[in-house]
């Protein structure tokens, strides 16, 4: 440092305007690195929420669809498969729906929104094999339930919840993803109700 | 030529800074068996620089080309088996290499006043090293790649509030998809390696500002003129070194420790190809059976295990029955190791003079880490998880348990000099 006479007010006045003003800059030139990471038009196409209408299902009918690469099944429950649901509470893993398998919104006796419509993924929870539907064949598998899916990799199985069975590989309910209902007779997967 | 040389000298004082560094630096003369690790980290750095560079001159980045690249690479690339196999078997050298560096380092004290920043350094080293590891093991993009990615960074969906915005953040994508994989590759070909070789040359900066310790964990560097001249070691050293201190039990680093390292480069080499010829995937430790198919989101490996070197940290938090709980005690362990120098109160360096208790709490330390290791890599069973929390216990009850003793440590008498 020179002798020479210093405004030493100046001086720290002047460096801290450049630091604000550099870590302005900073700053900024840090949103375009930052915001290149988010998911591209492209990703953000194909994982776009999907819509599915249900209007014409008829009860008990299962309706396929694909979101982000996985199968999602939408069933039209009956009321009769509604009331049977309680009803093999003790056969199952996870009755209650405590795992976060679903929405908080699903978290609830039947795991949807409307009792009526189940909207689940087809994805086995054990390894990822898709459960196939048996519709008044499931006893077959458990005594005394009429409806449910059987995984056919490994014989995991489902209730008409997705809920699984004790005793079974796959060790957490089906997934439901978020949804919600535009209008009475389409479902929106991907987006929870009041989110869009 | 001498005249070229000078000229050269002149405008950019190489032959000092080799001096300085390797020909007259002060090297304890009581290195033993554990001080070849940091020269041996080196030389696997320089094997995974090189082997990268040549693999990413045949590998495909994408989601569509990478798995098959890689069987491109192994069966048709002349030689194309061996570079990866240097580089897949490279990944495990280095953590065994690193993890035994690091032992030694505590069981020397060489972390203590004044080689905190040292150690440091090296930690940052360690973390690098293992973001590189992690982001590496996507590339592949076999089954075990796609799975294991998906369980570490659905750990940061556990953050309240932004932790699924930052999962979606990281992959680029609503699933692990090729934008994924492709920042992970620039990630681990072009920024990780970069900081990790500034890192190096820092972490060599940092030694030889404050010397190399050694396993009496005694001061080689006595003050100027404390010491007779007779008794003075009778190398050339640096004047940065000479003119400051009176050096003692002393060996030049070149030619004494470079010739001596050179053998334990030949032994560590012996072992290495053995691994890479005969058993390149490690018995499935080093390259995992799942990852021989290719990465498919519908289809979950059996067991998702890390890789081994991960093992003692996947533990920690698979032990915690808390998700976002188990994230923040697997960083805590890592963070634990940064503060070491901090935990260790005492002033005593090396085992070899410190308490029994110190001696106890190192070797219980020691057995826990492995357990941790072990665990790691095995399917989560009750049992599992119950020894977890135990060793757990133990790896974080070293640190506790030396802030108390070491502060009122019974411990012998440092000798002046080194012991042979």
């Amino acid at each position: 440092m020179s002798n020479a006479p210093v405004n030493n007010g100046r001086r720290r006045f002047l460096t801290a305007a450049t630091s604000v003003v550099g870590g302005v800059g900073v700053v900024g030139v840090a949103v375009p690195f930052i915001g290149s990471w988010n998911p591209s038009a492209r990703a953000k196409a194909a994982g776009a929420p999907v819509e599915i209408q249900v209007g014409k299902m008829q009860p008990g009918q299962l309706v396929r669809a694909e979101w982000r690469g996985k199968p999602v099944y939408v069933i039209r429950r009956t009321e009769e498969t509604l009331q049977a649901l309680p009803k093999h509470d003790d056969q199952l893993r996870d009755p209650q729906s405590v795992e976060p398998q679903q929405p908080e919104y699903a978290t609830n006796e039947h795991r949807s929104i409307k009792p009526e419509y189940m909207v689940a993924l087809g994805v086995c929870t054990h390894l990822g094999c898709a459960p196939t539907y048996h519709k008044g064949t499931f006893e077959e598998q458990v005594e005394g339930v009429k409806d449910g899916f059987f995984c056919p990799c490994h014989g995991s199985k489902f209730d008409m919840a997705g809920r699984v069975f004790q005793g079974v590989p796959a060790p957490l309910n089906l997934v439901v993803p978020e949804h919600s209902y535009p209008n009475e007779d389409t479902i929106l997967v991907g987006v929870g109700p009041g989110e869009a | 030529m001498n005249n070229f040389f000078a000229w050269i000298e002149k405008r950019l004082p190489l032959m000092d800074a080799m001096n300085k560094h390797a020909a007259q630096y002060p090297a304890p003369k009581n290195f033993n068996f554990w001080y070849v690790f940091g020269i041996l980290a080196s030389v696997v750095l320089v094997n995974q620089i090189l082997t990268g560079i040549w693999l990413t001159m045949n590998y495909e980045p994408s989601g569509d080309g990478a798995f098959a690249s890689i069987e491109y690479i192994m069966r048709d690339v002349d030689y194309g088996w061996l570079l990866r196999y240097m580089h897949s078997t490279g990944a495990s050298a280095f953590f065994i290499v690193v993890y035994l560096h690091m032992f030694r380092g505590m069981m020397y004290g060489s972390y203590q006043k004044p080689r905190e920043l040292l150690w440091i350094f090296g930690m940052f080293i360690f973390l690098v090293l293992m973001a590189e590891a992690f982001m590496g093991y996507l590339l592949p993009w076999g089954n075990m790649s796609y799975w294991g990615a998906q369980v570490i960074i659905s750990l940061f969906g556990a953050i309240p509030v932004i932790g699924d915005d930052l999962t979606i953040w990281i992959k680029g994508d609503y699933v692990i998809s090729g934008a994924t994989l492709n920042r992970f590759f620039a990630l681990h070909v072009i920024a990780l390696p970069l900081v990790l070789v500034v890192l190096v040359f820092l972490h060599i900066l940092a030694l030889h500002e404050v010397g190399s310790n050694n396993p009496d964990g005694t001061d080689i560097k006595k003050p100027k003129g404390s010491v007779p001249p007779e008794e003075q070691s009778k190398f050339k050293y640096h004047k940065q070194y000479s003119e400051k201190y009176d050096i003692v039990d002393a060996v030049p680093f070149h030619p004494y420790y470079t010739v001596k390292d050179l053998v334990a480069v030949v032994v560590f080499l012996f072992f290495f190809c053995w691994v890479m010829f005969f058993a390149p995937e490690g018995g499935g430790y080093f390259i995992e059976a799942p990852n021989f198919e290719p990465a498919n989101g519908l289809k979950t490996p059996e067991h998702i295990v890390p890789v081994w070197y991960f093992g003692p940290f996947f533990t920690i938090l698979r032990v915690v029955p808390d998700k976002l709980f188990g994230m923040i005690t697997m960083f805590a362990a890592i963070g634990m190791l940064f503060a070491l120098p901090w935990f260790d109160r005492g002033t005593v360096k090396s085992i070899r003079y410190r308490s029994k208790a110190h001696l106890l709490n190192l070797t219980q330390f020691a057995i826990s880490f492995i357990v941790l290791g072990i665990l790691g890599t095995m399917p989560a069973t009750d049992l599992a998880n119950m020894i977890g929390r135990i060793a757990s216990l133990g790896y974080f009850g070293f640190f506790i348990l030396l802030w108390f003793y070491s502060k009122n440590e019974q411990t012998k008498p440092v000798p002046e000099r080194v012991t042979g």
